[in-house]
């Protein structure tokens, strides 16, 4: 079998690097300069990471004295959850607690387990809608009257099936009784409207790579009043909350992915929308008993989709996810299951089981994510294949007796 | 051939794929994640199951350009291995996990998956020659491996692949560095997998806990000991015993009996077996007509030894030794060889040991 080039439909993984990043990353990679030093190399360095901060805050709602560089997403979620629940407790020890959704990303449940397990923290696990959705009366009821909470943490949409929450309700909620809430928005931006300061939460994740931007540059958004003390000791290059010499290629990158993500984000969510829509209805027509995950495709949460347009998220009842991606995989066709262990073994998804669905289910499930790159065509490609793979898999059962 | 290759993360496996895509297979490479709870990195030679050792088989897959997954086959394992291995001990019996898990799981369960996911074959990297359908030892007498492959029946042995069985260990180590794989120079595999710290009689200890019975002598019938379950003992056994009798004559565990927990012991003279009575046989090809002259192997790493096959009462084989034998333990396979020592001997069959005993004590009875 022989495959020119694979079809990808994996975007909420990675996605392709914009042709215009590479071009700004490439240039700036050839220039010398430390952003931190004091002479015409650095100041140039300097005055290129400070225009990507610039754009990129403007583009996102926030101010520049707000964008903190990070290596990614992960360091963002670590750096929002600890640096605030440290902070938090430091000014008064009472505040123990950390309200979370189970459906979170790992790097923010992980951050919360470690809190748990090395430094006394409880934590409060969020009610979940089926959907996948947090609602605001689920948080203030996990809230109480706030007194004993360090931090408050809900994704803006589920990195696996799509849903968005009222991150603006959320952080109303929150604040009414004192609490700053954290989002990870890493899925989020670009896909769906996010203003960091019209929404008013406390700390934002984003990162470069799901944007067309390069991996390993992401951003912590902090408000100018959050308290948030640093994981990294240094330099104190990003307000002293973020330490390390600045990647000042990557931030170029970043800034150059995160305006032209934001900038077509309209035009281009109604297209993916569109792909997503037809990719769902052919595989149920060809599958008829595979099922949508998480909120339904024209769910609405205050004016904007709730679910992320590029987003389609099927069980297929009977078939293994692991077959079904290795099938899938054998003929050129690029998804993916959710999480996989350290080793590289397929578990139940933690998020759907999160939202109520059996064990079966959540490992029959696949993710389809599509993006900037994705056409008709990939659909068809998909829609080919879809119902003799599922009914291979199938055959091979679930693995089990 | 579309072939599904199980890599383990060690030399063998790997260079077992590599082979398959030299051949012009279209190979896909399987980690199967045996345990539970997996250890991050390898410790000492045991075991094949940490992440270390999925990385280890993921980079040489990249190197050869293979797809390669992991399968989660844990449950089954622990179910039908790792059961069944403390299950039999508390029979009275020394169960082989390694022929048990080629049985079950790496050729019923991997395989069975396999085809259905439209696989033609499995290819591992066990030593042992397989071609025409027919299984024989290794060139490399010291690493064969066709004892724990014995229990193979025709359909699985059609579907499988065994490239390493013309080859030494060290040409397979040589293709390896030839080849740049990083495995080359890892460590052999040795003992139980799923006992990392190879302390057996503590992983049944902990399973069983305390299981407190007699020692008694063969010769005397007298209690000489106690012992804190019989799953510390196998037919044969010389060593640890714990006890010592007068004469201080070496005693061997000759016989355990699992309801009374009574575990008897004797000099070596009681100690030899030349008539091995076993369950029903399965073959590796078309079932042989009865009586039979043959070789049988009594355990891993045994030496074989002559014996006339004849059929049991109750479906199962009984083997007339040409020479007496110790250490003969009930549920070790015995396994049936055709002496060949042009092709290499040849895999008639096997069938697990139900008892043993010396032929003019059975005529007595």
């Amino acid at each position: 079998m022989t495959y020119t080039e694979p079809v990808y439909l994996d975007h909420a993984a990675t996605t392709p690097v914009l042709p215009e990043v590479l071009a700004a990353m490439t240039e700036q990679l050839g220039r010398v300069g430390n952003a931190s030093s004091l002479h015409a190399s650095g100041r140039s360095a300097r005055r290129a990471a400070e225009q990507a901060r610039e754009r990129l805050a403007e583009a996102l709602g926030a101010r520049p004295s707000e964008v903190l560089f990070t290596g990614g997403g992960t360091e963002s979620d670590n750096l929002a959850v600890k640096g605030l629940f440290w902070a938090r407790r430091q000014a008064d020890p009472r505040r123990r607690r950390i309200v979370v959704s189970p459906a979170e990303h790992h790097a923010v449940l992980d951050s919360v387990e470690w809190l748990a397990t090395h430094e006394g923290a409880e934590v409060t696990w969020l009610r979940v809608e089926p959907s996948g959705r947090v609602t605001p009366e689920a948080l203030a009821d996990a809230l109480g009257d706030g007194s004993d909470v360090a931090v408050a943490s809900v994704m803006w949409a589920n990195n696996e099936i799509g849903t968005v929450s009222d991150i603006a309700a959320l952080a109303a909620t929150a604040h009414d009784v004192g609490v700053p809430l954290h989002t990870d928005a890493v899925q989020a931006v670009g896909q769906v409207l996010v203003d960091f300061g019209a929404t008013g939460v406390d700390a934002l994740t984003m990162t470069g790579h799901k944007l067309g931007g390069p991996m390993g540059a992401g951003v912590l958004l902090l408000r100018r009043e959050a308290e948030c003390t640093p994981l990294l000791h240094g330099g104190g290059q990003e307000r002293d909350v973020r330490s390390g010499t600045l990647d000042v290629a990557a931030i170029v990158g970043l800034g150059v992915a995160t305006v032209a993500a934001v900038h077509g984000r309209v035009e281009r969510a109604a297209e993916l929308a569109r792909l997503r829509d037809r990719l769902v209805a052919g595989v149920v027509e060809r599958v008829p008993d595979a099922r949508l995950n998480g909120a339904p495709l024209d769910d609405v949460v205050r004016s904007g989709p709730g679910r992320l347009p590029g987003n389609a998220h099927l069980s297929f009842p009977g078939a293994e996810g692991d077959a079904l991606l290795m099938l899938l995989d054998a003929r050129g066709i690029e998804c993916s299951t959710g999480s996989a262990c350290s080793a590289g073994v397929a578990r139940p998804s933690h998020v759907l089981t999160a939202v109520g669905a059996d064990p079966d289910r959540a490992r029959s499930s696949l993710r389809f994510s599509l993006g900037h790159t994705s056409t008709d065509a990939d659909v068809d490609a998909l829609l080919e294949v879809v119902a003799p793979v599922v009914e291979r898999a199938r055959r091979a059962g679930m693995g089990r007796r | 051939m579309r072939v599904l290759a199980a890599m383990s993360g060690g030399v063998d496996s790997a260079v077992a794929a590599a082979l398959a895509v030299d051949a012009g297979h279209d190979v896909t490479g399987v980690h199967l994640a045996l345990s539970p709870d997996r250890q991050t990195l390898r410790s000492g030679a045991r075991g094949c199951c940490s992440v270390e050792d999925a990385h280890d088989a993921r980079r040489v897959a990249d190197e050869l350009g293979i797809p390669f997954y992991v399968w989660d086959l844990a449950d089954r394992f622990r179910e039908d291995v790792v059961d069944d291995f403390v299950a039999e001990y508390a029979a009275g019996r020394t169960p082989n996990p390694c022929l048990r898990c080629n049985e079950k799981i790496k050729f019923t369960a991997v395989l069975d998956r396999a085809r259905a996911l439209g696989f033609d074959a499995v290819v591992t990297g066990h030593h042992a020659r397989l071609a025409d359908g027919e299984l024989r030892r290794s060139v490399d007498a010291a690493k064969d491996q066709s004892y724990v492959l014995g229990v193979l029946t025709p359909e699985q042995l059609a579907a499988a692949m065994f490239p390493l069985g013309g080859m030494t260990k060290e040409r397979v180590r040589e293709i390896a560095a030839e080849r740049g794989f990083a495995v080359a120079t890892k460590a052999d595999s040795h003992d139980i997998c799923f006992i990392p710290d190879g302390d057996t009689r503590g992983f049944l200890a902990r399973k069983l806990g305390s299981r407190p019975g007699p020692l008694v002598d063969a010769a005397t019938g007298a209690t000489v000991g106690e012992h804190d379950g019989t799953y510390g003992f196998t037919v044969g056994q010389r060593r640890g015993l714990g006890v010592s009798v007068g004469d201080q004559q070496p005693r061997y565990v000759l016989g355990i009996e699992p309801v009374s927990r009574t575990v008897t012991i004797g000099t070596a003279d009681l100690a030899g077996v030349d008539e091995v009575a076993t369950a029903a046989a399965t073959w590796t090809g078309r079932a042989p007509g009865l009586p039979l002259r043959a070789q049988v192997q009594l355990r891993a790493h045994g030496r074989p030894v002559g014996c006339e096959v004849v059929a049991g009462d109750d479906g199962g084989l009984v083997l007339h030794l040409d020479e007496v034998q110790r250490g003969v333990a009930a549920g070790q396979s015995a396994v049936l060889y055709e002496p060949d020592a042009e092709r290499g001997d040849r895999v008639l069959g096997q069938a697990a040991i139900r008892l043993s005993r010396k032929r003019q004590e059975a005529v007595g009875h």
